[in-house]
């Protein structure tokens, strides 16, 4: 990776691996979202004979074919955080201990709230990105693979691995298969709200902020738009 | 010594070709090899019949009902040659001071050795006064009767879940059999339905009596053999399900062609119980054959997750009723204005701030 020529100080923030998992990630969540509406509100009726038609099945293929997408990238993905960078970590263990750190989430809350003139300066997620994406994508995430796959295992049936390590313990917990359908189409809303915010700031950041945003998702190199000091270095 | 099995279906004039039929049939109605059948034959010769107390809470008789109509096995087999039942105020002869004698006579008599099967649950609002039988609050004759049982059947949605008297605002404090406070530790067998399938209530009474032991219960204590799988997974309308052909109205073409009633809130896909392979009255229709979707009666609180004709039903924790497309949406439309606005507001302060540097 050679780096852009046009800055002077720019930082390899996201490595390859992180990339490509951000990209079929990506999709994953809208094939996840399009076709888990969909089962849950299926589409006009067709006509005709059954055996003409597997519709609600392919849809359902689809479901899970992405599901395991998601799953097997975010396993990955945490062992890409103990293999790559100390940025490939970040989402993972936010700061929450440190002063500085909440202190730079008051400061990007005013920067939002349109009160501050000046944004801070970061090599990786600002402070309050980085909270949204621990709790609403981390958490939210491992909690629709945990529920999802919980439902999947009402299918395959007890006695599948997909039951014994996820059906078993989670259909107990929410009580019923009911509202553990309920509540993974909530969290489904959830993460549209988190997918909608985070297209939103990435844009917004990337035209106002001091560094580089969509560019770095694509390339792995951040930029900065001046030469003042950053603000992130004295994170752990 | 207690009469065998045997020795009172010889009594009633049963010849012995009879009664191996009918342990065959037991065999299979279990879902058992034949090679059980021998098995079965052997226990109810040797085996002294084991009383049953039958008492009922608060309930609607629905799950009595059921099982007298049972058709494999019958239900006057099972009454009259399996079990003896004795103590049952809806079906018994006694009445009175005579039946509640019975029920002293049993506990002294079969201590830990008698099966206590509970229709209804016990309600524990004040001290338990909204369900009195034989002048005496429900839920101490309850405690009573459990304390020297074997193991306890959960007969129904009543016993095994809470069921319509629990449901919110629940006030007399309907409690189901497992969570009444103080009851003995016995092992219990959750029997869920409103009401249970005929023939599931017997096959467990049965396989109790046979084998001597509790059939494999699931995590939520339930007999595997009948409800390992939801109603969705042998529905025989599955194919029009995964064809995407749906009911979408009750009169129209695609009720009469008897398509797929998910849209019309079919609980089948979250409901587990045995309708769509047992079947009801002697394996002749269960709901969903009959043209309507399934209403969960099997699952815990049912009647408290709104409307029996959605399919995305409420969800309590928002306090209103409210589910899950009316929460997530309206917090995707807040989000979607805020960011509308959000923009719009940046802009305009770009601008302004633009303006400012220009002058």
């Amino acid at each position: 990776m050679t780096q852009p020529a046009s800055s002077t100080q720019a930082v390899y923030v996201y490595e390859k691996p992180v990339r490509l998992w951000h990209g079929l990630n990506a999709l994953a969540i809208v094939a996840l979202t399009v076709t888990g509406y969909l089962i849950a509100d299926p589409l006009a009726s067709v006509s005709g004979e059954a055996s003409d038609h597997f519709l609600m099945g392919t849809i359902r293929f689809v479901h899970f074919a992405a599901g395991y997408l998601l799953a097997i990238g975010l396993l990955f993905r945490l062992y890409w955080a103990y293999a790559g960078n100390e940025h490939a970590r970040q989402i993972f263990l936010p700061p929450l201990l440190n002063r500085r750190f909440w202190q730079g989430v008051g400061h990007e809350i005013l920067w939002y709230a349109l009160l501050v003139k000046e944004p801070r300066k970061y090599t990786g997620h600002n402070p309050l990105a980085l909270l949204a994406m621990h709790f609403a994508f981390v958490w939210g995430t491992l909690f629709m693979i945990i529920t999802g796959f919980a439902l999947y295992g009402e299918g395959t049936g007890q006695g599948s691995w997909q039951y014994a390590l996820f059906s078993s313990w989670v259909l107990p917990v929410f009580g019923d298969s009911q509202s553990l359908h309920s509540w993974h189409h909530l969290v489904m809303w959830l993460i549209v709200c988190f997918v909608l915010i985070h297209v939103y700031v990435a844009v917004r950041e990337d035209r106002l902020s001091r560094q580089s945003i969509l560019s770095t998702m694509a390339t792995g190199w951040r930029t900065f738009k001046d030469d003042k000091p950053l603000d992130d270095i004295h994170w752990p | 010594m207690n009469e065998t099995f045997y020795d009172v279906m010889r009594r009633q004039g049963i010849t012995r070709r009879s009664f191996l039929k009918f342990c065959s049939l037991t065999a299979a109605s279990l879902g058992l090899s034949p090679a059980f059948a021998p098995k079965i034959a052997q226990a109810m010769e040797t085996k002294p019949r084991i009383p049953v107390l039958w008492l009922h809470g608060l309930e609607c008789t629905c799950c009595s009902e059921s099982f007298i109509r049972s058709g494999h096995p019958l239900a006057k087999d099972v009454i009259l040659s399996m079990l003896s039942l004795d103590y049952d105020d809806t079906i018994m002869a006694a009445a009175g001071h005579n039946a509640e004698a019975i029920v002293d006579e049993i506990v002294e008599k079969y201590k830990g050795n008698y099966i206590l099967a509970v229709e209804g649950n016990p309600p524990l609002a004040e001290d338990g006064m909204y369900c009195i039988i034989g002048g005496k609050p429900f839920v101490e004759q309850l405690k009573y009767a459990a304390e020297s049982c074997k193991a306890i059947i959960s007969w129904g949605s009543c016993a095994s879940w809470g069921c319509v008297q629990a449901a919110k605002p629940n006030p007399t404090r309907a409690t189901p059999v497992h969570k009444v406070p103080g009851l003995a530790d016995k092992p219990i067998i959750k029997v869920p339905g409103c009401p249970p399938i005929a023939e599931v209530m017997t096959a467990v009474v049965a396989y109790l009596l046979t084998f001597d032991k509790l059939p494999t219960l699931d995590k939520q204590g339930r007999p595997q053999m009948f409800y390992s799988q939801r109603i969705h997974d042998k529905c025989y309308r599955r194919p029009h399900f995964d064809a995407g052909q749906f009911v979408e109205h009750w009169d129209d073409e695609a009720a009469r062609q008897g398509h797929c009633l998910y849209k019309m809130g079919c609980k089948g896909p979250t409901t587990y119980n045995a309708c769509s392979t047992v079947r009801w009255n002697e394996g002749t229709s269960f709901p969903i054959q009959a043209g309507h979707g399934c209403i969960g009666c099997s699952e815990d609180g049912f009647w408290d997750k709104g409307s029996f004709y959605e399919r995305l039903t409420d969800i309590n924790q928002f306090g209103i009723e409210a589910n899950a497309d009316a929460v997530g949406g309206t917090a995707a439309a807040v989000v979607g204005a805020g960011i509308a606005a959000h923009a719009g507001l940046t802009a305009l302060k770009r601008a302004r701030q633009s303006g400012a540097e220009q002058q």
